[in-house]
């Protein structure tokens, strides 16, 4: 069986792998990281998305050999070692972006990945377009957008841009 | 601390573990020495089973047992059971064919699980799945009910002829007849309520598990894990409740889908006890989409009798209901009880008949989808009285005006068997009329005709019954079980809280909000709370979360527990006061003696109830642990009106909702932030009802919509912000007042989207449109005619 070496959330693992095993499955049935979720079969529910090389990426769309080298941060690899959450995690719990929890670290995953693309400012339809693929049931979307707008200023360490609100 | 009791926002205490992605789904966990089951679906709506050859995957790399129905059969396992008995008008049961877990002789719908294989790993289950043969006969299929009623058509159960489960009615209908009769005008509406697919964005999964001396636990993704041990111990497998742990851990989401009990339930847990191995099972959302519940399907004509001003003088309804291929838990009681009995809704209609013909037809069981029957009921009669405004010439508001119930009449009596308690629907249409702008909407409309857009805003006023149910009334309308709830209120040694009660979360908050109930009253804060909920070894006996029923019911059996816990502690603090139980207030956390500063806090009591030293040993026990179950008096009936803007490309025909305000009468608020939440998210499957969601099947059975590929789902550029307000009523029969919004914004929105709509293409001659609204179908009607007047 081939192997694959990737770190992930800063920690360096080599895992034997088949070659059709998706990054998704390495993450949680090889290395226990069940943070990370599958809600569809079909890429379509961004439940699954991870950060690879700094991009957002649906693990379920990649398969784990060709994450070889890479470094890999999932939602378990976001707080800071002495817990301290994300400004993302942490906006996400202020404006009760979150129900069931089950998107959530896809969503989580996906926004960063947004804010962090635009240093310009985000619109509130543009976030609702940057989110456009990642699925919630719950919170109808309302909240998630205003605190992916709230943690803006908190990841860029300055105020959004009025031309951007 | 600040504020953290009834109506402060708190931040939920479940967000810590969700955010660090520490959860614990069943997916999640993982047992020693598990295998993995996979099941081999029909791919056929409704066909006999010839033959099963199971040899070369029996035979296939780690793979452990294959079973089929025939494994069942031989041991004497029956099918799944039906939660719910609904008679016939002439007063005999309903039909109610068995339900195998895997499929014996016939498969009757696409999904339906006819062999389930074992394997070392999912993959190795899944391959092996590949090598198996089945014959099939091809038979006839059916997916509407309108199919499967005509003479002729494919009998999907030899026990239900004519594919008929019951034809049941309700209300006066001589009185009703005679009102038409003498009617100034009817107005007739028919339509449709589409088929959804719940989809909550975690798929349903099990794991069965068996020790040696024979003692059964399932982990299963449920809303209500009592219920499952109940059904499935006693009913399926014959396991003795003692020996059987139903484990319900983090879910994510449920809508009713969940409810359930499942095959794949049934099958993990008996594979278990065969192999004595744990046995695991997690649905690709594929599956999903072919063996969950879905909910809605309902095929309806109505028809108001009005008298020359308008007022409703009776109202007749017919419903054809789709119960999919077999009867779900719930399913029989979601069009007539959930369903019927709501079509007063917030008018004083004095008569009222409806009669609901239910109807099997090969497609996935239909059974609760958030709101379950109240949605249905809201869009038919919001719709129903957007026509008489448009037939009549009369304002769509004033209309509403003219027939509500007043704030006066409470309570109220309808024809439909409730009696509402409370309610004030002037004060909740004034209030989001006024939110939404109503008055400004036409420099809205001109302003988009301007720009080459059709506007339109649309109302409903609606009304729901929760907090399911009085135990006996339920009884008496067919429900095989009580539906009370329980709570156990553990005050631990020094003054921390253990809450074990029998609902479920799953996404709606309660380790927040009961905690917040238990700050209120006992005066600790939240963070000394611990709400247990979703294991039946934990938790007494309760019947979970469905019917927006937690905090209505759950909530005032928590209220009763802590009443206890109350009483008993004013013994305590008497004794140690040295006044009289009489003399003892209990206020903020301490028992003083009134009139006096003499007081002993929370704390303290509690320890003196564990390490009782100086205690009243002869006359009270020990320790500080009370359980209180709650049996409601009546219904909950939240209301309000919901209000939708839409513009619509001409172009495209594409309808986008600009605003939406929803205005909700849901008793007293627990945590502002939650109500909010649970409303925005029911207003999304709203609009997701209304404009974008169908789950399609094709004339024989095929399901065509068998992924979010094909199914669409609402997201977030689908979605306008939500304005949401509440103006309340309290509830008069529970202590705490509440009613309940679980399912409030799945309710009312809809008929206020396609009211919107219609609204919009006033101008071309459109009186009703059914759901979905999609471009598709807006762009044909604005291709099929010129305008008969200028929208601008």
């Amino acid at each position: 069986m081939p192997q694959v070496t990737l770190t992930v959330n800063g920690k360096r693992h080599t895992v034997a792998v088949e070659g059709r095993t998706l990054l998704v499955e390495v993450l949680r049935e090889k290395l226990g990281l069940t943070g990370t979720h599958i809600g569809c079969d079909t890429s379509q529910c961004g439940a699954c998305v991870v950060h690879v090389n700094g991009d957002s990426v649906k693990s379920c769309t990649m398969l784990a050999l060709q994450a070889e080298g890479a470094e890999v941060t999932t939602i378990e690899g976001l707080a800071k070692p002495d817990g301290t959450l994300h400004p993302m995690q942490e906006m996400f719990r202020e404006h009760h972006a979150l129900q069931c929890g089950y998107c959530t670290p896809g969503m989580v995953m996906s926004a960063i990945d947004l804010v962090a693309k635009h240093p310009e400012g985000l619109t509130e339809r543009e976030i609702r377009e940057g989110l456009d693929g990642n699925l919630c049931r719950c919170t109808g979307y309302h909240n998630i957008v205003k605190a992916v707008a709230a943690a803006w200023p908190l990841m860029h360490q300055k105020a959004m841009p009025a031309a951007a609100e | 601390m600040g504020f953290e009791g009834i109506g402060a926002a708190v931040k939920r205490k479940e967000d810590g573990r969700f955010l660090a992605g520490r959860g614990n789904y069943v997916d999640d966990i993982n047992r020693p020495g598990q295998v993995y089951a996979y099941f081999k679906r029909s791919d056929r709506p409704h066909a006999r089973i010839l033959r099963i050859d199971t040899a070369a995957a029996a035979a296939a790399a780690g793979v452990v047992a294959v079973y089929t129905g025939a494994d069942f059969a031989a041991d004497g396992i029956g099918g799944l059971p039906c939660g719910w008995q609904i008679h016939n008008k002439d007063g005999s049961p309903m039909a109610e064919p068995p339900h195998p877990v895997l499929a014996q002789g016939k498969v009757r719908h696409v999904g339906d699980p006819v062999v389930a294989v074992l394997a070392e790993t999912r993959q190795q289950a899944k391959d092996a799945a590949e090598l198996i043969e089945i014959d099939y006969e091809d038979l006839p299929g059916t997916a509407s009910v309108l199919d499967a009623l005509k003479p002729g058509a494919a009998v999907v159960h030899d026990e239900a002829p004519g594919n008929l489960c019951y034809d049941w009615q309700i209300g006066d209908k001589a009185a009703v007849d005679a009102a038409f009769a003498g009617a100034a005008r009817v107005v007739r509406l028919d339509l449709t309520n589409n088929r959804l697919v719940p989809n909550a964005m975690e798929p349903r999964a099990a794991i069965g598990e068996c020790d040696v001396a024979g003692n059964y636990t399932l982990y299963t993704t449920s809303q209500n894990p009592h219920v499952i041990r109940l059904l499935m111990g006693a009913f399926v497998l014959h396991i003795p409740e003692h020996q059987l742990r139903v484990v319900a851990p983090d879910v994510g989401g449920g809508f009713g889908s969940k409810i359930y009990h499942y095959a794949e339930e049934a099958l993990v847990t008996w594979a278990a006890g065969k192999l004595k191995r744990p046995v695991k099972w997690t649905a690709e959302r594929s599956e999903s989409f072919m063996s969950d519940a879905h909910g809605r399907d309902h095929v309806s004509t109505a028809e108001m009798a009005l008298d020359a001003e308008g007022h409703f003088l009776a109202l007749r309804v017919s419903t054809l209901a789709n119960m999919g291929a077999y009867l779900s838990t719930f399913a029989p009681a979601v069009p007539t009880y959930l369903y019927a009995t709501l079509l007063a809704g917030v008018y004083k209609t004095p008569v009222i008949y409806a009669e609901v013909k239910a109807v099997f037809t090969n497609t996935v069981p239909v059974d609760a989808y958030r709101g379950a029957g109240r949605p249905e009921a809201t869009f038919l009669l919001e719709r129903l009285v957007d026509a008489i405004a448009h037939d009549t010439g009369i304002d769509r508001i004033e209309l509403r005006r003219r027939n509500f119930i007043p704030a006066n009449a409470f309570p109220y009596q309808t024809p439909v068997a409730l009696q509402y308690d409370s309610g004030d629907y002037e004060t909740t249409l004034a209030a989001a009329l006024k939110a939404a702008d109503y008055a400004g909407f036409p420099a809205r409309r001109q302003a988009a005709a301007a720009q080459g857009k059709l506007r339109g805003i649309g109302i409903s006023t609606y009304l729901e019954a929760c907090g399911i149910a009085p135990s006996a009334v339920a009884g008496a309308l067919g429900a095989r079980a009580g539906l009370y709830e329980v709570a156990n209120v553990r005050v631990n040694p020094t003054g921390s809280i253990t809450v074990f009660t029998g609902t479920h979360s799953h996404g709606q908050g309660h380790e927040t909000t009961f905690a917040q109930v238990v700050a209120d009253q006992l005066g600790v804060p939240v963070s000394q709370v611990d709400v247990v909920h979703g294991d039946t070894a934990r938790i007494p006996f309760g019947m979970g979360t469905y019917g927006s029923r937690s905090i209505a019911v759950g909530g005032s059996a928590l209220v009763k527990a802590m009443d206890k816990i109350v009483a008993k502690g004013k013994r305590i603090a008497a004794h140690l006061l040295e006044a009289s139980v009489d003399d003892i207030e209990f206020k903020d956390g301490k028992f003083s003696v009134a009139g006096t500063d003499k007081s002993k806090t929370f704390g303290e009591i509690a320890l003196t109830a564990y390490v009782p030293h100086n205690y009243p040993i002869e006359e009270l026990e020990p320790g500080l642990d009370e359980t209180a179950f709650y049996d409601p008096k009546n219904f909950t009936f939240p209301g309000g009106c919901h209000v939708a803007e839409v513009e619509i490309d001409r172009e495209t025909g594409v309808v986008r909702v600009v605003n939406f305000t929803a205005v909700d009468d849901i008793g007293r608020v627990i945590n502002p932030m939650i109500v909010e939440g649970q409303v925005h998210g029911g207003v999304a499957q709203g609009i997701g009802q209304a404009l974008l969601e169908q789950a399609g099947y094709d004339a024989g059975g095929q399901i065509v919509s068998g992924s979010f590929m094909d199914y669409t789902m609402p997201r977030a550029d689908n979605i306008p912000n939500i304005h949401v307000g509440t103006e309340s009523t309290l509830c008069t029969h529970n202590p705490l007042g509440v009613k309940g919004v679980g399912e409030v914004g799945a309710i009312g929105s809809p008929p206020a989207v396609i009211n919107a709509i219609v609204n919009a293409l006033d101008a071309y001659g459109v009186r009703h449109l059914d759901m979905p609204a999609t471009s598709q179908k807006i762009w044909s009607i604005l291709q099929a005619g010129a305008p008969r007047m200028a929208a601008e």
